[in-house]
This record gives C-alpha cells, structure tokens and sequence, in this order.
C-alpha cells in the first residue's frame, strides 16, 4: 500500500507537521502525516494567530533572522496556500502594535527593539505614545504609556490555516492518518519502522513534529527535545463592528469582528484548563488599553499550551545516530508556518542544510 | 420498557397576555412563550445576519444552533428561544454587527 511506504513519515499533523509536509509535498515526496487525537495537547487549536517579528529573538540574531524571514515569505505562502487547498488562511500583513500600560515598561521594550533592530536586516518599528497609538488604534485608551509599531508584524485565521494546511497536504496527494498515534521507531538498514496505532510504516525518513510528544519520541532516534508546556489562556467576544483595525500582542479582532484576548503564561504541566483569576487579569487589561470591550460579552475561554524547549528558541535537527531521522519544534508555529514550508521541506528532502537554520540543532541542551 | 422523556412539558398558552415590542413595534403575546416563539408567532423567522450577510433566525429551539441572537432590552445577543417574554420587552433585530460604545 502507498501510504505504507512513503518517502517521509511526517509524525504530528498541527502547524508544524502540515506546514512541513505541504513542502515536502512540492517537493515531489510521497509524505504521510500521522497524527494522534482530539484529547491531546494542541497548541494548533488553540492559538491566538499572529505572525509576529517584533519581540522575536531580542536576545538571538539567528532567531530574529529566521522570523523576519519566515514573515516575509507569509504573503506569498497565504497566496500558495490559497491555491493549492481553495482556503483563505486569513493572512493580513499591516503591521501590528504591542502596548504598554506603564511608561517603565515603554522603555523597556524600546531599549529591546533597538537591540532587535541592530541585528535583524529589514525590522522596522516605531516607538509611539498614547496620542501615537490612537492613530493606528482610535479605540485605545488616552491613559497608556504607549506602545511599539512594526510594519513587518501581521496576523491569520489560525483555524482556516490549519484547515488550509490539511486541505492543501491532501489536495496534493499526501496522506493523513487521523488517530495514528506512533508508539515507536526502529531503525534497520537505513530504514524506518513505525509502530503505530494503526498501520505499520516503512520510511527512509521520519520528521518528529509531534509538539509536546516530541519529548517522548526523539530519544528514540537518538535526538533530544526536552519541551515543556506553557499554558496561554485566550478570552473570545462576540462579533462586533470592527475597531482594531491592527493587531496587538494581547488584543486582536478577526476579520469576522470576533475579539481574541490573552497573552497569559503559566508553567502549570499538562493542564490545559482555565482559571477564572487568571481571565480576569487579561479582561482587566484588556479594558484598560481598550476601555470599549467593558460592554463586550464573553463567548468562550480556553486554555491552550505552548511547547517550549529551555531557551525558548526553535529546535530544528537531523540525528547523527540516526541519519534520516528528524525533529522540528517551535513556540512560534504560526509566524514559522512559511519557513518550515520553504527552509526546512527542502532541507528534509536532501538538500543542505539551509545557514539560516544552523544554530538550532539540540547540542545546546547538553549538560 | 416504554421509554421515559426527560423533558417536561410545559403549557405553551393560557398565559397572560403581555405586550412587547419587535423592532419597535408592540405586540401582544403570551405571557408563557419564549421571545423566538413571539418573533415566529409575528412573521420575524429572519433575526440577525452572519457576517457574509445570510439571514439567521429561530432554528433548533432549544438553546443549541445560537442562530435567533438578538437585543433584549438593550443586551446584545442573546438566545431568543431560551428567554422568556416579560411585559414591556423590547427586542431589536439587528442585521449588522453592534459597535461597541
Ligand atoms: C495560547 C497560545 C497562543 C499562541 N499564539 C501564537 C501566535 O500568536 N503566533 C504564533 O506564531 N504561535 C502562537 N502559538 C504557538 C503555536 O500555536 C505553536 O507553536 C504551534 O501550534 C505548534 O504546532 P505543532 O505542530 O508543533 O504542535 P501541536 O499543534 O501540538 O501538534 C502536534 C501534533 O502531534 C500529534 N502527536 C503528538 N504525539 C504524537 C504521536 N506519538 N503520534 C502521532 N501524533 C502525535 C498531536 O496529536 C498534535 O496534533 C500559541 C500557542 C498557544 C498555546
């Protein structure tokens, strides 16, 4: 059977997993993704969409390179996207505006844009005060301290591009398996064997995607992916007419006048619940960058959780003990969509090694 | 074994009779009926619109679809089929988004 043996085994179907299969697939590989269940952990589902430059990587060049880049190629991948599944991923490239309530923390995060700007080509921001932000954002609030604008920021429908992803992996003739959970990996005579739930494949290559699952699974090819979960809980509002015209970190509107909320971080294990506490926090702040959402109702809340290596950086690396065998795993999916399509798909299948993914292999892990 | 509904039934009229107003215009109604019963009593089978501008109304009945949203005495969205109607009541439909103010 086909599916049984394809040139790469993709193990993961959310942003990452599907972002680097829909490559491999224009790469001209067979590719089948498995992907294990509805109860697991889910960043993919869960996620607030952004397509976010400013911030990333004040503190490592190659990271901020590699999202800048990843942003840049987000019109024409949405595009590519767009074609190949027949699904709009909601990509809209506008800029976007992180605020601050507290002048200290204005000048905080000046100090890091200049820091980001020095070592990433082509970033742009401007640092604006309350009078500033209320140019690109009317709604915002006359009290905060202000806030920082970059043009190169953006945002999508997480959803629709994760539809988008699987439709465009499947319209192209990939294989998913739904409720094929890997269970282990063995390595013969440069092949690979999957024990999975369901069948059993045969590979010369696997790509570990799985997110949180990615710990469990890379020490059997020899790799080393110590993730662990950050819990984000996100507040959504029913429709109104449209106000935000750009994203904030913390605040956005879809396109179908929705308001998404949240931007909390709680290291709290594999729980993925809510904690009213924590929901009033983010709706307190929210209201006073935005003082119109007081009368907004609130539809829904979620808990989702972020997969986070030690430096918080991506980690991206091909086994030596097991050559062939890959891991690929981010806490920026969203904002990495268009380079793991671009970079790491033709990197999977063969071709070098791509300079601006050098620095992201897990020996900077070991003791 | 016959089977046991779970549902209890409840008289649907022999209420009061109350008055309120649909888009501003009063009607009488019972006072045991919920504001989607007096919206599809009143011809109103069209309450709000989706974003992509497809008329929505009362649909499921039963508190599931969310499809019969609209503004019950100044608060937007809510569940016609699960509110009762109450004296002076006054429902706006509404076919575009709110703004918030
Ligand atoms: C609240 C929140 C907000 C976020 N906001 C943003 C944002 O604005 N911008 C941004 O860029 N990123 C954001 N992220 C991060 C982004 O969502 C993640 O980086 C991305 O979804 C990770 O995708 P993934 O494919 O690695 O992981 P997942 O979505 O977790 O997918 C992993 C998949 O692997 C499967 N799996 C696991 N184990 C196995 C196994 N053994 N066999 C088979 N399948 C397996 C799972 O079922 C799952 O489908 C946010 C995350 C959270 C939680």
């Amino acid at each position: 059977m086909r599916e049984r043996h394809p040139d790469v085994v993709v193990v993961g179907g959310g942003l990452v997993g599907l972002a680097i299969a829909h490559g491999l697939l224009r790469q001209k590989l067979r590719v089948t993704v498995c992907d294990e269940g509805d109860r697991d952990f889910r960043a993919s589902r869960g996620n607030f969409g952004l397509v976010w430059v400013q911030g990333k990587g004040v503190n490592s060049p190659p990271y901020a390179r590699l999202t800048s880049h990843s942003a840049r190629l987000w019109p024409d991948y949405a595009r590519q996207l767009q074609r190949d599944s027949g699904i709009d991923p909601g990509h809209t490239r506008r800029g976007g505006l992180s605020l601050c309530l507290e002048i200290d923390e204005l000048a905080e995060k000046s100090a890091a844009m200049a820091a980001l700007k020095a070592h990433t080509p082509g970033f742009d921001y401007e640092v604006l005060d309350a009078a500033g932000v209320r140019r690109f954002l009317p709604g915002a609030s006359p009290d905060i301290a202000g806030g920082i604008y970059s043009p190169q920021d953006g945002h999508v429908n997480p959803l629709q591009t994760l539809h988008a992803l699987l439709a465009a992996f499947e319209a192209l003739g990939g294989t998913y398996l739904p409720r094929c959970r890997v269970d282990d990996v063995s390595h013969r005579a440069g092949a690979f064997s999957l024990t999975t739930s369901g069948p059993t494949l045969q590979t010369a290559r696997i790509v570990l995607a799985a997110g949180l699952g990615n710990a469990r699974l890379a020490p059997l090819v020899g790799l080393y992916a110590p993730v662990l979960p950050v819990r984000g809980q996100v507040m959504i509002t029913e429709r109104v007419a449209p106000f935000l015209p750009y994203p904030t970190t913390s605040v956005r509107q879809t396109t179908e006048g929705t308001v998404q909320i949240g931007d909390s971080q709680e290291r709290v294990g594999l729980d993925d619940g809510t904690l009213p506490e924590v929901l009033v926090n983010m709706a307190r702040r929210a209201i006073a960058l935005f003082p119109l959402l007081r009368s907004a109702q609130v539809v829904r809340t979620w808990g989702a959780l972020r997969i986070m290596t030690p430096d918080g950086l991506p980690l991206y690396e091909e086994s030596r003990s097991h050559p062939g065998a890959f891991v690929a795993t981010c806490h920026s999916g969203v904002t990495l969509a268009a380079a793991h399509s671009e970079l790491i798909a033709p990197w999977i299948a063969g071709n070098d090694a791509p300079t601006l993914l050098e620095t992201f292999d897990g020996a900077r892990f070991a003791l | 074994m016959a089977p046991v509904s779970h549902f209890e039934r409840l008289p649907c009229v022999g209420g009061e009779v109350v008055t309120i107003t649909i888009d501003g215009e009063a009607h009488e109604v019972d006072s045991r009926w919920t504001v989607a019963a007096a919206l599809i009593a009143h011809g109103h089978t069209r309450c709000r619109c989706t974003p992509e501008g497809q008329s929505r109304g009362p649909f499921c009945m039963s508190g599931v679809c969310f499809e019969c949203r609209v503004d019950i005495d100044g608060t937007p969205n809510r569940q016609a089929c699960m509110t009762p109607v109450a004296a002076g009541m006054r429902v706006v439909l509404r076919q575009d988004l709110r703004a918030l103010a």
